[in-house]
C-alpha cells in the first residue's frame, strides 16, 4: 500500500543535483562524450540496445552516460523512452543469410563453405590485464587486411537439412504477436518466447542456459553457428507500394544443433536452438538458444523433468530486468502505514500469546 | 501491394500535428463528456466524400494499431490511400474494426460491429457517421453528462435504444457534418418525443 | 523513364537512408523550394527475425527511423524513411527522392548517389578484408603413424 508522503521535495532536488556532480566526476578529467562511449563502450551499448528493445547506439550511449554505467539504469530509460515513440511500420523479417558477416565460426563443421572467420573477438586472448591500455594517446591500432570472397555465406544448418538430419523451420508468414503491445499470456508461442528473452536480462539468461548444461534439462547442445555482421532492415512503405531498405544492424546470430533421441512424436534426428540479439552480443545469443531449445520440450514430446529453464513461465515472467527491478526496488520506497500494520499485528500476537501464556500457568 | 500514392491524398492532414491533435481530442472528449454538445474543429482536408470533422477524427484517433472499417462510399481509394499516407489503420472488416466510417446507411447493420467483452468493455467499436443534417432538433438524449436533457438530429432512435441497453457493453459514435461534430456514449439514453 | 522505375527508386532510397547525415548534407548543402506534405517525424519501425532464420517471423525490438514527404515545385514527389532521429536527414533524403524523378536526376545521380553509394561499398569492403584476415587456414598436422 503506498501513502502519500509530503514534504521531500528539497531533499530530492538536492539529490539530483548532487547526482549530476557526481556523474559528472573531477572537473579536472574531461567529460566524457556520447561518441566515445558509443565507440569505445561499444558491447555496453549493444547490450543496452538489445535488452532496451531499441537499436541506436547514440541514445544508448547516452542512457549509459546519465546512469553513470548502470546498464539496468541505462536499458531502463531507453525502455522509456522507446513508449514515446509511434510505432510507424514493422519490418519484413532479416534475411540473416544476406548477412555482411564480420564473424562466423562453427563447433561442428571444420570445412564450411565461407570459412571459420574470427572477427574481432575475444576467444584466445589470455585474460591478461593490458598495462598498455593505461598510457593514452599511444598508436591507433590496425587489424591485418585479405582479399574478400564476396558473396552471402550459407548457414551451417543447411547442410544438415539436405540430409534430413535435422528438423527443419517452415517459413511462414504470420503477424508474429508482440509482448510490448498486448500483455504476455501463457502457453507463449515460440516467436513470443523469442522476443521475451532477446529482451531479457543477458545474466538471467546465462544462468539458465548454464543450468541445463550442468543437467537441469540437459539438451546436448553443440553451436552449429555463431555469425555476427550487419544485415538491412527492409520495410513495406504504404505510400510507395513497394519495400524499402531503411537501415542497417548489427546483429548476433546463434543456432545451435542438438542431439536428440527421438520422443512419442519426433523420429531421432537433430533439433534446433536459436538465439537472434541486436550488436554484437554472443554470450547472450549463444545462452538465448539453449534456453530457447530447452523451452520446446512440449512440441517435441519430451518429458517435463522440473528443470526451471524447462518452465516457461518461470522463464517468461522472470527474465526481464526492468520489471524485476521495479518490483524489486520498489520496496525501498515508503511502507509506512504497511509497516504500522506489521507492528500492530506483531505486537497483539505477542500480547494474546502472553496472555494465554499466564492463563496456563 | 497497392501502386504508389499519388496526387491529391499527399496533402491534407495535420501540419503541426501536435497541436492540432491535442486541440482536436480535447473537442472529440469534450462532445463526447456531454452528449448533444456540437462543437467545431479543424486542421483536416481529406479527400471526398469525408467531411472535415470525420478528417479530424480520423487523424486524431486512428494509427496503425486502431483497425479501420471504411463504409459505402467512403471506402474508395482516394479515402484509401488518404488513410494509408496520413494515418497507416489497417483497413479491416466491420467485425474486427476499432473505429468504423460511413454514413449511417452505409454502416448497416450497426450489430455487426464490436460492443465488447464483459471482462474487457473497451474493447469496442466507435462509429463516426456522417451526417447530411447536425442540429440540436431530434430526439431526446438523458443520461451521464447531460443536465437535464437535450436534444440531437439523430437518424433514428431505436438502434441507439439497443445499444444503450447493452451498457457497459456497446458501441460508441461521433456524428460528423462538415466542421462540426457530436457525440453519443453507448450510456445515453435517447427518446422520440 | 527508366530512373523512376520501382527497383532503381528502391535503390536510391536506400542508399539515402543508409546514408551518414553529416555526408548527405555535405553532398547536399542547400535546399531547393519545396512543400511539405508529412513533417519529419521521429519514430520506431519493429525489425522482425525468423525462428531458427528461416521459419516463422518474430519481434527483435524496435530501431528509429525518420520519415518524410515533400513536393517540389513542378509538382514531383518525394519520400524518405531514414535510419535514426536525424529530421534534417529525412527532409534531405525526400528532397532528393523528389529531384530523382526529375530532369536533375542525372545529376544527383553523378554527385550525391553514386558518392555514397561508393563510400558505402569502401567501407563494406574495407571491413570484409578485415575480416578475411581473421579466416582460419587448417592444416593437418603430420601425425607420427603416416610415417
Amino acid at each position: 500500500m503506498y501513502v502519500a508522503v509530503k514534504g521531500g521535495e528539497r531533499a530530492i532536488d538536492n539529490a539530483h543535483a548532487w547526482l549530476a556532480e557526481e556523474r559528472r566526476g573531477d572537473p579536472a578529467v574531461p567529460e566524457l562524450t556520447i561518441a566515445q562511449i558509443r565507440g569505445q563502450m561499444t558491447l555496453a551499448v549493444n547490450r543496452v540496445m538489445a535488452e532496451g528493445s531499441l537499436y541506436d547506439p547514440d541514445l544508448a550511449a547516452l542512457a549509459i552516460k546519465q546512469a553513470r554505467g548502470d546498464l539496468i539504469e541505462a536499458i531502463f530509460l531507453i525502455r522509456a523512452y522507446r513508449t514515446t515513440l509511434p510505432r510507424l511500420a514493422g519490418s519484413n523479417p532479416v534475411d540473416t543469410g544476406a548477412m555482411t558477416v564480420d564473424r562466423r565460426i562453427s563447433a561442428t563443421f571444420k570445412d564450411l563453405p565461407g570459412g571459420q572467420v574470427l572477427g574481432s573477438t575475444f576467444d584466445y586472448t589470455h585474460r591478461l590485464l593490458d598495462f598498455a591500455l593505461m598510457a593514452e594517446g599511444s598508436e591507433v591500432p590496425s587489424g591485418a587486411s585479405a582479399p574478400a570472397t564476396p558473396g552471402p555465406m550459407p548457414h551451417v544448418t543447411s547442410f544438415l537439412n539436405r540430409d534430413g538430419l535435422i528438423e527443419t523451420a517452415p517459413p511462414s508468414d504470420t503477424t508474429p504477436p508482440d509482448l510490448t503491445r498486448e500483455p504476455l499470456e501463457l502457453p507463449a508461442d515460440r516467436s513470443l518466447r523469442l522476443q521475451a528473452i532477446t529482451r531479457g536480462d543477458e545474466g538471467f539468461i546465462l544462468s539458465m542456459a548454464y543450468s541445463t548444461q550442468r543437467g537441469y534439462g540437459r539438451t546436448h547442445a553443440f553451436v552449429g553457428e555463431l555469425r555476427i555482421g550487419t544485415v538491412a532492415v527492409e520495410v513495406d512503405i504504404p505510400e510507395l507500394g513497394f519495400a524499402v531498405e531503411i537501415g542497417e544492424v548489427e546483429l548476433t546470430e546463434c543456432e545451435t544443433v542438438n542431439q536428440f533421441k527421438g520422443s512419442r512424436t519426433e523420429p531421432p534426428q537433430f533439433t534446433r536452438g536459436y538465439g537472434l540479439v541486436f550488436g554484437q552480443s554472443e554470450r547472450k545469443s549463444i545462452a538465448m538458444s539453449l534456453v530457447d531449445r530447452s523451452l520446446r520440450w512440449k512440441e517435441l514430446g519430451e518429458d517435463f523433468t522440473g528443470a526451471p529453464a524447462q518452465d516457461e513461465e518461470f522463464v517468461l515472467y522472470h527474465c526481464d530486468n526492468i520489471q524485476a527491478t521495479g518490483f524489486l526496488e520498489h520496496i525501498k520506497l515508503p511502507h509506512y502505514v504497511d509497516f504500522q500494520a506489521e507492528l500492530e499485528l506483531v505486537r497483539r500476537l505477542r500480547a494474546e500469546a502472553q496472555a494465554m501464556q499466564e492463563a496456563a500457568e | 501491394m497497392t501502386a504508389t500514392i499519388s496526387g491529391d491524398t499527399l496533402s491534407g492532414g495535420f501540419t503541426e500535428a501536435p497541436m492540432q491533435s491535442a486541440r482536436a481530442f480535447r473537442e472529440i472528449l469534450e462532445v463526447l463528456a456531454r452528449p448533444g454538445l456540437i462543437r467545431t474543429v479543424t486542421g483536416a482536408a481529406p479527400p471526398a466524400p469525408l467531411s472535415i470533422a470525420a478528417g479530424v477524427a480520423l487523424l486524431t484517433l486512428t494509427d496503425p494499431t486502431t483497425p479501420l472499417h471504411l463504409a459505402g462510399a467512403a471506402d474508395c481509394q482516394p479515402v484509401r490511400d488518404w488513410v494509408a499516407f496520413h494515418i497507416g489503420a489497417p483497413l479491416v472488416a466491420a467485425e474486427e474494426a476499432d473505429f468504423a466510417l460511413g454514413t449511417w446507411d452505409a454502416l448497416q447493420p450497426v450489430a455487426r460491429f464490436r460492443i465488447g467483452q464483459p471482462d474487457y468493455p473497451d474493447r469496442s467499436a466507435t462509429l463516426i457517421v456522417e451526417l447530411d443534417r447536425l442540429t440540436n432538433h431530434g430526439p431526446a438524449l438523458s443520461g451521464p453528462g447531460i443536465a437535464l436533457s437535450t436534444w440531437l438530429s439523430l437518424p433514428e432512435t431505436a438502434a441507439f435504444r439497443a445499444n444503450r441497453a447493452l451498457f457497459p457493453l456497446g458501441y460508441d459514435c461521433l456524428f460528423t457534418c462538415g466542421d462540426r461534430l457530436a457525440g453519443l456514449p453507448r450510456s445515453t439514453r435517447v427518446e422520440n418525443i | 523513364m527508366t530512373d523512376a522505375s520501382p527497383i532503381a527508386r528502391k535503390d536510391w532510397m536506400a542508399v539515402l537512408a543508409k546514408a551518414a547525415p553529416a555526408r548527405l548534407a555535405a553532398l547536399m548543402p542547400d535546399l531547393p523550394p519545396h512543400t511539405t506534405l508529412r513533417n519529419p517525424e521521429t519514430g520506431a519501425v519493429m525489425v522482425r527475425g525468423r525462428v531458427s532464420a528461416t521459419g516463422a517471423p518474430f519481434n527483435l525490438g524496435e530501431m528509429t527511423v525518420t520519415r518524410c514527404s515533400v513536393r517540389l515545385e513542378d509538382g514531383a514527389v518525394g519520400h524518405a524513411w531514414v535510419q535514426g532521429r536525424d529530421k534534417a536527414h529525412a527532409r534531405r533524403a525526400a528532397i532528393v527522392d523528389a529531384l530523382m524523378q526529375t530532369g536533375a536526376a542525372a545529376a544527383m545521380r553523378a554527385h550525391i548517389i553514386a558518392p555514397l553509394a561508393g563510400e558505402a561499398a569502401a567501407a563494406r569492403s574495407q571491413r570484409a578484408e578485415r575480416a578475411a584476415a581473421t579466416k582460419v587456414d587448417f592444416f593437418t598436422m603430420v601425425r607420427g603413424e603416416d610415417q
